[in-house]
């Protein structure tokens, strides 16, 4: 029965796993993620799903065990946040090229040094060129809903390309929050059995990781773009359909726009930052000012005919990176900046919220001063 | 535009995610032109144990009907490992002339 529980986002996302049913789990924890792979392996010694857990010796070898389910034929998933992600970085472009629809479930936090266990972004952002589609979470119940929505936008025929699912650490991953659990008919119906078209088989041989010359290299890289744009198609198809089935939805699936309509001033955030910026836009509405959010959920692909939609009538766009390219502001500034090259918006970059620090009502208030009155972004500190 | 043509032409169809779906693709991929030294068989030295054989990394060396020893240039890439194991010192090697 479809029930709601008040659960840790971390719980809510060994949950929709579950509903997935992969039949491999590589896993190796790291905190915060920890609590997915703990979750899941109590779900598979009480035999409430058939999957093999391994027990890997690293996140390398996660991710290598990954795609070696996954060549075999069948769904998997693994979790993991910052060093873990940057062990694996290896992996992932080999994942991606191989287009094999894999999902992970990152928790977000920093990258060392100086280590530091708690959340930003630096860890996904990091990884956001190797051909994995990237999908944040500003609420628990989100990152319950874009694991389901996940797979099936990785399973698609016309995507095949693997799904970071992020969800801010400690944020969301350690939060109790109200989770609607949905029903293992009702997630079934949405989510077809995987049935790749190539897989290792001993009656077939085939061969998977061949290298390419360098007359056909550029080719796979192209169809991988290709892909990509159309993955834009597909997650506004599957948001849609995941609407119609469990009634909630995140924006077009890819981007949100709140409070736009009249709107000169806006701020782009992404995760769970973005709820802070409700409560800030909420309160300065109720003054007169018309400040406007844009919920960024897609990093990868970046939905960038959206933006210029949903930007046309702003004067100011702020945007709040919780990663720093060091040497070149924020990567996702950048991104923004020069997906909106050409129109009359202008973008301000804010660094902030880096290795755990509190991005609160008072640090969106003074970004939301700033960019009203025309002036440069900095680091928000 | 025309290299573009030229470059197409020579490309294999592509598969999602680079598989290879028939085995033996290798094949047609000639590595001989690598080679630096090119290793030779005396035949008339050589006792037929077959070390070269079985030790060759790129299987470019094969047997005749008659039980000959002979070497694939087209795949042979020079390593020389043949003329090392050789107990009779039957292969020896030339810088390769092109």
């Amino acid at each position: 029965m479809s029930e709601k529980k008040v659960i840790s986002g971390a719980e809510g996302v060994a949950i929709a796993v579950k509903l997935c049913k992969p039949k491999v789990l590589p896993m190796y924890p790291i905190t915060p993620s920890t609590l997915v792979p703990e979750k899941l392996s109590e779900f598979v010694f009480n035999g409430e799903i058939d999957s093999k857990m391994i027990h890997v010796e690293s996140e390398h070898s996660a991710i290598s065990a990954l795609y070696g389910a996954y060549a075999t034929g069948v769904r998997s998933f693994t979790a993991t946040a910052s060093q873990g992600l940057a062990l694996m970085h290896e992996i992932l472009p080999i994942v991606s090229g191989s287009r094999f629809p894999a999902v992970m479930f990152v928790a977000n936090r920093a990258l060392s040094g100086p280590l530091s266990i708690w959340n930003d972004h630096s860890d996904s952002m990091s990884e956001r060129d190797q051909g994995w589609i990237q999908l944040h979470c500003e609420s628990n119940q989100e990152a319950f809903d874009t694991i389901i929505m996940a797979y099936r936008i990785a399973e698609s025929k016309k995507v095949l390309l693997p799904v970071m699912v992020c969800a801010d650490g400690f944020y969301l991953t350690h939060a109790y929050e109200p989770i609607q659990i949905e029903d293992q008919e009702k997630v079934d119906a949405f989510l077809p059995d995987y049935t790749p078209e190539h897989y290792l088989d001993t009656t077939n041989p085939k061969t998977f990781g061949a290298f390419a010359q360098p007359n056909s290299y550029m080719e796979f890289k192209e169809e991988e773009e290709k892909a990509m744009r159309e993955a834009i198609r597909e997650i506004i198809k599957v948001s849609k359909e995941f609407d119609k089935s469990f009634g909630r939805k995140y924006g077009n699936g890819l981007v949100e726009g709140i409070n736009l309509e009249e709107a000169e001033y806006a701020v782009l955030g992404v995760g769970s930052v973005c709820g802070t910026i409700r409560e800030v836009i909420k309160e300065l509405n109720e003054q007169g000012k018309k400040i406007g959010l844009i919920k960024l959920k897609s990093i990868r692909p970046l939905p960038v005919e959206d933006l210029k939609i949903l930007c046309k009538d702003l004067k100011i766009l702020g945007v709040i990176d919780k990663h720093a390219s060091i040497g070149f502001g924020g990567a996702l500034t950048n991104d923004i900046r020069s997906a909106l090259m050409g129109e009359k918006v202008k973008v301000e970059g804010f660094v902030a919220g880096l290795g755990g620090r509190d991005i609160n009502k008072e640090k969106i208030k003074e970004l939301i001063n700033t960019i009203m009155k025309n002036k440069e972004g900095y680091w928000l500190k | 535009m025309k290299v573009k043509e030229k470059e197409k032409k020579e490309n294999i169809p592509l598969t999602c995610g680079a598989v290879i779906t028939q085995p033996g693709s290798t094949k047609k991929y000639k590595t001989g032109e690598w080679r630096t030294f090119i290793p030779i068989i005396d035949q008339e030295k050589c006792i037929k144990c077959g070390k070269c054989w079985m030790n060759c990394p790129d299987g470019a060396i094969f047997k005749t009907p008659e039980g000959k020893f002979m070497i694939n240039y087209a795949y042979c890439k020079g390593c020389l490992i043949c003329e090392k194991v050789c107990p009779v010192k039957a292969i020896s090697h030339k810088v390769e002339e092109k």
